[in-house]
């Protein structure tokens, strides 16, 4: 699976994308936050803000409990601010 | 159209290579954003807008469909930059064309509004006191949801 980060998600992380191999106990977008928080801590520090962190799921908004799949493309971000 | 880009552009010619040759359209309504500077957390020096390439793309053209789904437009033209801009350089150019201006207006109201809560972009500001992201806005949520029709979560 590919995990995407983009603005302070991306700072925070140190990271813009990286693959990870999901545990089998990984089944949805929540389960997920809660992994990645693991290893990445200001990931989870980010999450317990509630609101705060946003998903898409193969480019596509999801809420967390969205299931998720090897090989699928996630994404965690802040609220967009375009236009 | 929906072209989502790095380069500079001129509103002037865009909306005028828009409108040639057109003679069915009876009104064309524009948005144009600019960066603006801002002084609320120290002058804003210049702006960075981060999207998610192919994402940013597709959520454009759901936008596009759903303002052609609603009112009956001729032609809708959207602009969106990414990268690093100066106050006054424009951001982003929402040009709808119709038969009657009522329909252009909406459309382009709605374009925005749409386009400021669901397209995924993100600014960062450069100000005299450091670099911050700008928050989203309670307001622009506000915006987007009087175009919910009813039935819709």
């Amino acid at each position: 699976m590919k995990v995407r980060y983009f603005a302070w998600l991306r700072q925070r992380t140190g990271c813009a994308e990286e693959e990870v191999s999901l545990p089998a106990a990984v089944r949805t977008v929540g389960d997920l936050m809660h992994w990645l928080g693991e290893r990445h801590p200001r990931f989870a520090e980010a999450c317990a803000s509630a609101g705060v962190v946003r998903c898409a799921v193969n480019q596509d908004y999801v809420s967390t409990d969205a299931p998720v799949a090897a090989g699928d493309e996630v994404a965690f971000f802040p609220p967009v601010t375009g236009g | 159209m929906i072209r989502v880009q790095a380069e500079r552009f001129e509103p002037g010619a865009e909306l005028a290579a828009f409108a040639k040759g057109r003679q069915d359209v009876g009104g064309i309504a524009t948005f144009v954003g600019l960066v603006r500077e801002d002084k609320e957390h120290g002058r804003v020096r210049a702006m960075t807008l981060e999207h998610y390439p192919g994402m940013t793309e597709r959520k454009l053209e759901e936008i596009a469909l759903e303002a052609n789904r609603r009112w009956p437009l001729l032609d809708l033209l959207v602009i969106h930059r990414h990268g690093r801009m100066e106050p006054g350089e424009p951001i982003v150019l929402v040009a709808v064309a119709s038969s009657h201006r009522e329909d252009a207006f909406a459309a382009c109201s709605f374009l925005m509004d749409w386009l400021k809560t669901k397209a995924p972009f993100w600014k960062l500001e450069e100000t005299d006191e450091g670099e911050r992201w700008v928050d989203a806005r309670a307001s622009d949520d506000a915006a987007a949801a009087r175009w919910q029709e009813p039935g819709q979560g």
